[in-house]
């Protein structure tokens, strides 16, 4: 932030002085207004959320400040620490799932086959299509008597499931459409590591008798690795912030075993209209988000990738 | 000899298409059933088991979706958000983009980061009440000033990459021959950033166009856009599945479709954008 508000030190008339002939143009016009909107709409709002978050106000009553008391409400919050470990598994399990399957994905999209550009197009639909669009005929495919994966798990021999609507199938459910949608963004990234990925090793790996499950893991892996990061990191900010897919389809319920810190924290401010304390939540939710990728950077710089392997 | 290794080698790509095959069939049986939700009538949406390709096509389903729930205006507020959303963020993303890649001031980017981090309802709460204060609610502005919170971000994020990639002998020696920087600018680098701004635009497109967070706060009964348009049919108004999977495939089907036409630019706008999040 200081760095954006120092002006060009250098002016022309200086800099005509002391090196004639190369102009350093000066540059912050063109970031003034794109700054003007980001501090509007993104920083004003966050002093905002700080300022309210020390205040007990609920829309259309009088506000009073109260210091530091919804934080010390929020953390005796039951419904919250719940709402957190909904978030963890949720997010955990975000993670995991799509990180292997677009690894495979993109493992197989890297060959060279027929078709692999049109197959690869229709691979990465899911991740543009509306989210609302998808919980909604997700919604229509979990259905208990009438969903057509009841029908598809008969056919195999197994059940029928209640899916979302079972407190504890709900969250593994909601999970399956997230994999399903964001699968494609891990599968490009990695991808873009693949195409990074030298040839020469290979074909020494290959004169020396490496076999392909060796290739992967003793050459791939390793050099993929800071992708694979990168897709964790992405993912994990994606998944612990996701809204549309769990609201769409469950509200947060059965009752409120798929509510998230996200889902709570809108139901404080916009369904309790519970401002104060919607914000202190707000405040609360944006530190364990910086938390966590904080925490992932610095895997990320430590790691050591020979450990990739039990992933 | 040779003959072998050829034949080894289709075999293997033919496998290769198998496997990729098998991995994209979730896609295309979803996509197919939604299309099939959307086409069947309520006996047959209904039947068990269920049934794919019904004997005859409910069309109406669509025209339902337009005449009983005002789809006409959504779709009209979808296209005015979006659309100013995203032509604003070009207009302030593009130079602002240029700027920092040109200023190498790398830093500044960190606050579009945390702008990716922050949870979309906490810039809600604040501006909820801005908006409320000025007694915008109820027009389509408070949702084009939000909806910039997704836009000038991906903008800004992609023409940095962008513009850290085009030569700056160019703009130098513009400028040496008395072009000022603005000229420099427009003259210089827009025209070879174009691909960029391509990238931009249909990123920024879609992503403000499939939001729904904002709408859900943000829209009244006059002011919803179509992601807000169809949660609402699932709730409160309509209970028929028809109906509900055509609306879901109208809201859609325009991203979808800019999905097929621009896979390589959104591909290349991902991997890159994507890449660089790290």
């Amino acid at each position: 932030m200081a760095s954006v508000s120092i002006d060009n030190p250098m002016t022309d008339a200086e800099q005509i002085g002391s090196k004639p002939p190369r102009l350093v143009p000066n540059y912050w016009p063109f970031v003034l207004p794109a700054l003007l909107v980001v501090s509007a709409v993104i920083v004003f709002p966050w002093l905002f959320t700080l300022w309210m978050s020390l205040n007990s106000w609920t829309l259309g009553q009088p506000r009073t400040f109260i210091g530091f008391a919804n934080y010390v409400r929020l953390v005796q919050d039951m419904r919250f620490w719940e709402s957190l470990w909904h978030t963890t598994t949720y997010t955990a399990l975000s993670v995991v799932l799509p990180l292997f399957f677009g690894t495979l994905a993109a493992l197989v999209f890297d060959a060279k086959f027929p078709f692999r550009g049109f197959l690869r197009g229709v691979f990465v639909m899911p991740m543009m299509a509306t989210p609302v669009a998808v919980a909604l005929v997700w919604t229509m495919m979990f259905h208990p008597q009438l969903g057509v994966l009841n029908y598809l798990l008969s056919l195999v021999g197994i059940g029928p499931q209640e899916w979302i609507y079972n407190q504890s199938a709900v969250i593994p459910s909601l999970v399956i459409v997230e994999t399903w949608q964001w699968t494609p963004l891990v599968m490009l990234i990695v991808l873009g590591g693949l195409a990074a990925v030298p040839r020469e090793p290979y074909e020494s790996a290959e004169i020396d008798g490496a076999n392909a499950w060796q290739k992967f893991r003793y050459l791939t892996m390793p050099m993929i690795a800071p992708f694979l990061m990168i897709a964790v990191i992405i993912r994990s900010i994606d998944a612990i912030k996701s809204f549309d897919i769990i609201y769409a389809m469950t509200q947060g319920g059965p009752g409120t075993a798929s509510e998230t810190i996200n889902i709570y924290l809108y139901n404080t401010a916009f369904a309790y209209y519970d401002i104060g304390y919607g914000s202190a939540m707000a405040v609360v939710f944006f530190l364990i988000i910086i938390a966590l990728s904080f925490v992932l950077l610095m895997v990320r710089q430590r790691a050591n990738w020979s450990d990739m392997e039990d992933r | 000899m040779a003959s072998r290794l050829i034949r080894r080698k289709t075999l293997d790509s033919l496998g290769l298409f198998f496997v990729a095959f098998v991995m994209v069939s979730p896609v295309i049986l979803f996509f197919l059933w939604m299309i099939s939700l959307s086409l069947k009538y309520e006996i047959d949406n209904g039947a068990y088991p269920p049934i794919l390709i019904p004997e005859n096509f409910a069309w109406s389903n669509y025209l339902k979706v337009f005449e009983e729930n005002n789809f006409l205006l959504y779709f009209w507020n979808s296209i005015l958000v979006t659309g100013t959303a995203t032509l604003l963020a070009l207009v302030i993303g593009v130079p602002a983009g240029y700027g920092i890649a040109r200023l190498k001031a790398e830093k500044s980017a960190v606050i579009i980061m945390i702008a990716r981090m922050t949870p979309g309802l906490s810039f809600l709460i604040p501006l909820f009440l801005v908006f409320q204060w000025l007694s915008l609610i109820g027009t389509l502005w408070p949702q084009i000033i939000i909806h910039l919170v997704v836009t000038v971000p991906i903008v800004v994020w992609i023409m940095i990459g962008y513009f850290e990639t085009t030569p700056i002998e160019l703009e130098e020696a513009a400028s040496i021959d008395g072009a000022t920087p603005w000229q420099v600018f427009r003259l210089v680098a827009l025209p070879i950033a174009k691909p960029g701004i391509v990238v931009s635009f249909i990123l920024a497109l879609i992503f403000s166009w499939n939001n729904f967070v904002f709408g859900i706060v943000l829209a009244n009964r006059e002011t919803r856009t179509l992601p807000v348009a169809v949660y609402n049919m699932l709730s409160f108004e309509q209970v028929s599945w028809g109906p509900l999977a055509a609306a879901a495939l109208i809201v859609t089907l325009p991203v979808l479709l800019l999905t097929m036409f621009a896979q390589r630019q959104i591909v290349a706008g991902l991997t890159a954008g994507a890449v660089k999040g790290g």
